[in-house]
């Protein structure tokens, strides 16, 4: 086994025993860049002096036997709409293509704290729209099972990275499904934490009620180690939660008897295909196996997430993304003939359709006359679409649907149907909405793609969700399976 | 035709910056006068990933001044983002409170004419202050200092109770006590800490309903705000009487010109397409909390103005003059700690230090003198060590410099002449050389006798004792 | 409730962005069919929901009121596009 494709305890407990080094272990993972990042295209930027010098130094940490921290020494790839002071961020946007922030996000700050070595950004839809890689306004990300297919999105290049074992964890973030969607497509584990359980100071904002960062990693105990390392209660987030952050891996004992599993049916209606809902009914058998018990759960208000998110969010993102007008960073379209041509030429070169559309539908709907229809209606139905949660998750211990109602598509093959599009996040848009933990899981191929298993917690008991997903993961060998490369 | 065929009505949009030692939402400092963009942070430049959290001291400074203008205070607020493009506004929004202020339904009584008049106050939010542009000579471009981007701001909107630009000076003039008795703000329009936007409309006595309004900015010193009122009413009246409809429309005064120009019309309205900023949570304000705040406000201007009337029987006038800016009543009060003549202390503070004030065109935190100066001096004038001519020359002394009297007296020589001896030398040597005005007052002109005194006091360079010339200039000339 | 190709310039225009025509025909049935479909919201009564702005229960999230450090002005200008004598330039605002 190549040391890409080992878990973070096995590395750790390499790097302390000293048959590995950090300063390997990173170029491992820059040589498997160079090998695989023709097919793959999930890197838009690598931090290779900067990486390596950190290396050297948690080497002489290693060598010292002072190397206590959670992630020390390991290599991360970071998706680029996450801020790394003096590591160019671009949102995969035209708008940012030269941008080098001046600080750093908080999980930046606190995965160095953790010892963690950012290997490079990663590739994504452009400012986090889209659930393909397709909207990346430099590369389309492929999806390492068939590289004909994309990889998901908008954390498109995290999970590809992950899955072609190029770095051993990454960061993704999940406004509607952006995180669990593209695990479920590459077949890896992707965790959408509470909101409000990790800052988002430092993630440039798509939508900021939904916006959440999270892991990907290929295995449920890395997920948990890399959550400890970047979650918890920061000031400069008044949307953080004072919420006390747990221990993770000591939560996953592999003991889920008496576990009491929801299963919505309407997560599990018409539009799911059939292949992907035989997977999910053969997870209930493991877990019944486990001990567990689960039954149907209805959850009403279902069918109106995809409605209200788009509203909301792209409401969201209208004025998010206002402050890219090209006065103090990013592009500056070319000699402008006054003010006005400044910001409108600037920003129609340096946004792509997809921001666009989300910009003017987001605008529409805040715009005066149309914001009790829009806006306000879709906040109240989000309301609702919480309460059938708030119901649901006090009847039982967790949920468990589909990620994603099929598995990774072709490339190009739904780019000019924008509203097919958006229904590949039917099934993760409602825990959104309700600001809930979900993870994805690999829960086996269908046609020899991966299939995405979701379990949804209760808020901020990611401890629960990440032990229940951990018994399955022990149970079964889906995530032992790697593509082909 | 006259004037008085339309009724002005006015109402004022203020905008007061919180001295706050932080800006609103991020750590930079607020002071005036820094080096452009000097006072800046990822925060206020509105970088991507940037969030905003909320300055403490600024929430209670808003929810004071709120409480000092008599509002009701709302026990949930949240802030919603008012999105536009600007060049002084970073995040393309700014970070405002559209439909739960802190305050709504306030009141403040002004004095014009005599008359008390109560107005109402709509409501008083909290916002973000916008950063600063400067124009380039010769249309090269413009320049973006964000060092005053972020400084916590509170918006006043009046009800249209004002009937005249005058009544508006005066409302401002009181806003602008209240906040500085309140410690909330510099109050200052010529650092921008204090800025008035007007909405000015005209209609027919009698008439409930009103006028087309236009909206008038950048009046930017107090008596811009009375000449761009007086103007906009004088141009609507020309508008009316000429049978034409005003246009509702946003115009800006030009203090050099001395007219209003338009900035744009209705059609170009802003859309600000308010909401919720998700960023940062609600805002609830309990009782206790309300309680400690309101536990801070000092005395304000009309209750000090009662106590001046009630307690030292100044005139109501009088008592306004003095309490119309908290260090004038200050001075005031800490005087009476050194003297019991009140009547005199608030002459000497409305008389001669305002005259000084007007003629330097000066600002009263410029001047030095203590209350505790002013006092002792009206002491030296009661023990007649100085006279009231003197003292003048005194007054204005510790003004400028701020040292005790007696430091001035002893330095200057100024010490009042009641030597008889002295002073009878100096005045028959006056009656020797002003032989005509001897005889006017041997002939009964009793006035005449004034002209002496003064040829006396002159002679003694203002020291003589003037009771004593008085009375030794008759012994004389009765012979 | 369908948008007419006017509304999209004039959203275009709030958000500053420039549309050539054919853009505006695309995003015009795009965001008909985006907003038909939003229309289903309708079927619901939401008379007496409340919205939720913020899923979580939290309020009063406030600072002290401390100066921190700010950057220096070489970071200010480092992504600068046009820069004057400290300043971010812009073509001249007429007011």
């Amino acid at each position: 086994m190549t040391i890409l494709d080992m878990n973070v305890a096995e590395l750790k407990q390499r790097l302390k025993s000293r048959d590995l080094s950090s300063s390997e272990l990173v170029e491992a993972s820059y040589a498997r860049i160079a090998e695989t990042e023709a097919s793959i295209q999930a890197f838009l930027t690598l931090d290779e002096d900067r990486a390596r010098t950190a290396a050297k130094a948690w080497d002489e940490q290693y060598a010292k036997g002072e190397a206590d921290s959670l992630l020390a020494g390991l290599p991360i790839g970071i998706k680029d709409n996450i801020v790394t002071d003096g590591l160019r961020t671009t949102c995969a946007s035209r708008f940012l293509e030269n941008f080098v922030p001046v600080y750093d996000s908080s999980v930046s700050r606190k995965l160095k704290e953790a010892g963690a070595i950012t290997i490079g950004k990663l590739n994504m839809d452009e400012f986090a729209m889209g659930g393909s890689n397709e909207n990346s306004a430099y590369q389309t990300t492929r999806n390492p099972w068939d590289t004909n297919r994309v990889p998901g999105g908008s954390s498109g290049g995290s999970a590809a990275s992950v899955a072609a074992l190029q770095v051993p964890f990454s960061l993704g973030s999940d406004t509607g499904g952006s995180i669990r969607q593209p695990a479920s497509y590459c077949g890896i584990v992707g965790l959408k934490p509470t909101y409000g359980r990790v800052s988002r100071y430092g993630l440039v904002a798509f939508a900021s009620s939904l916006d959440q960062i999270g892991p990907l990693t290929r295995t449920v105990e890395d997920a948990a180690h890399v959550l400890q390392a970047i979650a918890g209660y920061d000031q400069m987030d008044s949307t953080s939660a004072n919420v006390e952050v747990s221990s993770y891996p000591s939560a996953l004992t592999g003991d889920v008897k008496g576990l009491r599993i929801g299963v919505p049916k309407e997560y599990m209606g018409e539009g799911v295909d059939p292949v992907v809902k035989a997977k999910i009914m053969e997870a209930l058998k493991v877990y019944e196996s486990l001990g567990a018990t689960w039954e149907e759960v209805s959850m009403p208000h279902t069918e109106y997430a995809v409605a209200a998110y788009y509203l909301l969010a792209s409401s969201e993102a209208s004025s998010n993304l206002a402050r890219f007008d090209g006065v103090r960073y990013g592009v500056r379209a070319s000699s402008p003939d006054n003010l006005l041509d400044l910001y409108v030429k600037s920003r129609s070169e340096g946004f792509g359709q997809e921001v666009k559309r989300r910009i003017m539908l987001g605008t529409y709907a805040l715009s005066s006359g149309y914001y009790d229809a829009f806006y306000l209606k879709a906040q109240k139905v989000r309301t609702l679409i919480k309460r059938d949660f708030d119901e649901a998750l006090s009847r039982y211990d967790i949920l468990l649907a589909p990620t994603a109602p099929t598995t990774a598509f072709k490339i190009g093959e739904q780019v000019d149907n924008p509203l097919q599009m958006y229904m590949n996040d039917i099934l993760t848009i409602p825990v959104s909405l309700a600001g809930v933990p979900a993870i994805s899981i690999p829960c086996g191929l269908a046609d020899g793609l991966p299939v995405g298993l979701q379990l949804i917690g209760k808020p901020f008991d990611e401890a629960g969700l990440l032990k229940a997903a951990h018994a399955y993961e022990q149970h079964t060998e889906h995530h032992k399976l790697r593509p082909q490369l | 035709m006259t004037q008085a065929q339309y009724e002005t009505v006015i109402g004022l949009e203020v905008h007061v910056e919180l001295h706050t030692k932080s800006k609103i939402f991020c750590g930079c400092s607020t002071s005036f006068g820094a080096a452009p963009n000097t006072h800046t942070c990822p925060i206020c430049l509105g970088h991507p990933g940037v969030l905003p959290v909320l300055n403490r001291q600024a929430v209670e400074y808003a929810m004071k001044a709120a409480m000092a203008l008599n509002c009701e205070i709302s026990s949930v607020g949240h802030f919603d983002r008012k999105n536009y493009f600007y060049p002084d506004s970073p995040k393309a929004y700014q970070i405002s409170q559209n439909d739960r202020p802190i305050g709504t339904n306030g009141w403040i009584d002004i004095e014009v004419n005599g008359e008390t008049k109560r107005i109402r106050i709509n409501r008083l939010h909290l916002e973000e202050d916008a950063g600063k542009l400067t124009h380039m000579d010769g249309g090269f471009g413009s320049m973006v200092d964000l060092n005053r981007c972020g400084t916590p701001l509170v918006e006043i909107v009046s009800e249209a109770d004002l009937r005249s630009p005058e009544e508006a000076k005066a409302y401002l003039e009181k806003m602008k006590a209240i906040m500085q008795y309140c410690d909330v703000s510099d109050v200052k329009m010529e650092e921008g800490s204090l800025r008035c936007d007007a909405n000015v409309s005209l209609r027919p006595y009698g008439q409930e309903e009103f006028g087309t309004k236009t909206e008038l900015k950048n009046m930017n010193s107090f008596r811009g705000v009375q000449r761009g009122l007086e103007y906009e009413v004088e141009r609507q009246t020309e508008v009316l009487e000429d049978g034409d409809k005003v246009i509702q429309e946003t115009r800006r005064w030009d203090d050099a010109q001395g007219r209003t120009i338009v900035m744009r019309t209705k059609e170009e309205a802003h859309d600000y397409r308010y909401f919720p900023d998700p960023d940062l949570v609600e805002l609830h304000i309990d009782e206790a909390w309300q309680e400690r705040v309101r536990a801070t406000i000092p005395e304000l201007p009309d209750a000090r103005q009662a106590r001046y009337t009630a307690d030292y029987s100044l005139s109501s006038y009088d008592a306004g003059v003095i309490t119309s800016s908290k260090k004038m009543a200050d001075l005031f009060d800490e005087s009476l700690n050194y003297t019991k003549d009140a009547k005199a202390v608030a002459n000497w503070i409305m008389g001669e230090m305002l005259g000084y004030l007007n003629q330097n065109g000066k600002d009263i935190d410029e001047v030095k003198l203590t209350g505790q100066g002013l006092g002792e001096m009206l002491g030296l004038l009661e023990k007649s060590t100085i006279n009231n001519k003197i003292a003048k020359t005194v007054f204005k002394e510790m003004l400028e410099t701020g040292k005790a009297p007696q430091v001035i007296v002893e330095e200057k020589g100024l010490v009042q002449i009641s030597d008889t001896g002295a002073i009878k030398e100096i005045v028959e040597k006056v009656v020797a050389a002003n032989p005509q005005s001897v005889e006017d007052f041997r002939a009964g002109k009793d006035k005449a006798i004034g002209f002496l005194v003064g040829q006396v006091m002159k002679e003694s360079k203002g020291k003589a004792n003037p009771g004593l010339v008085n009375e030794l200039l008759r012994e004389v000339l009765k012979g | 409730m369908s948008i007419r190709l006017e509304n999209v310039e004039h959203v275009a225009r709030l958000a500053r962005l420039e549309l050539a025509s054919e853009e505006k025909d695309r995003f015009l049935g795009q965001l008909n069919a985006i907003l038909n479909y939003a229309d289903k919201l309708n079927e619901l009564n939401t008379d007496d929901v409340a919205p939720t702005t913020h899923v979580l229960p939290i309020h009063n999230v406030l600072r002290d009121d401390k100066v921190r450090e700010s950057l220096t002005i070489e970071q200010v200008m480092k992504n600068a596009p046009e820069e004057e004598e400290g300043q971010f330039l812009v073509p001249a605002v007429l007011e």
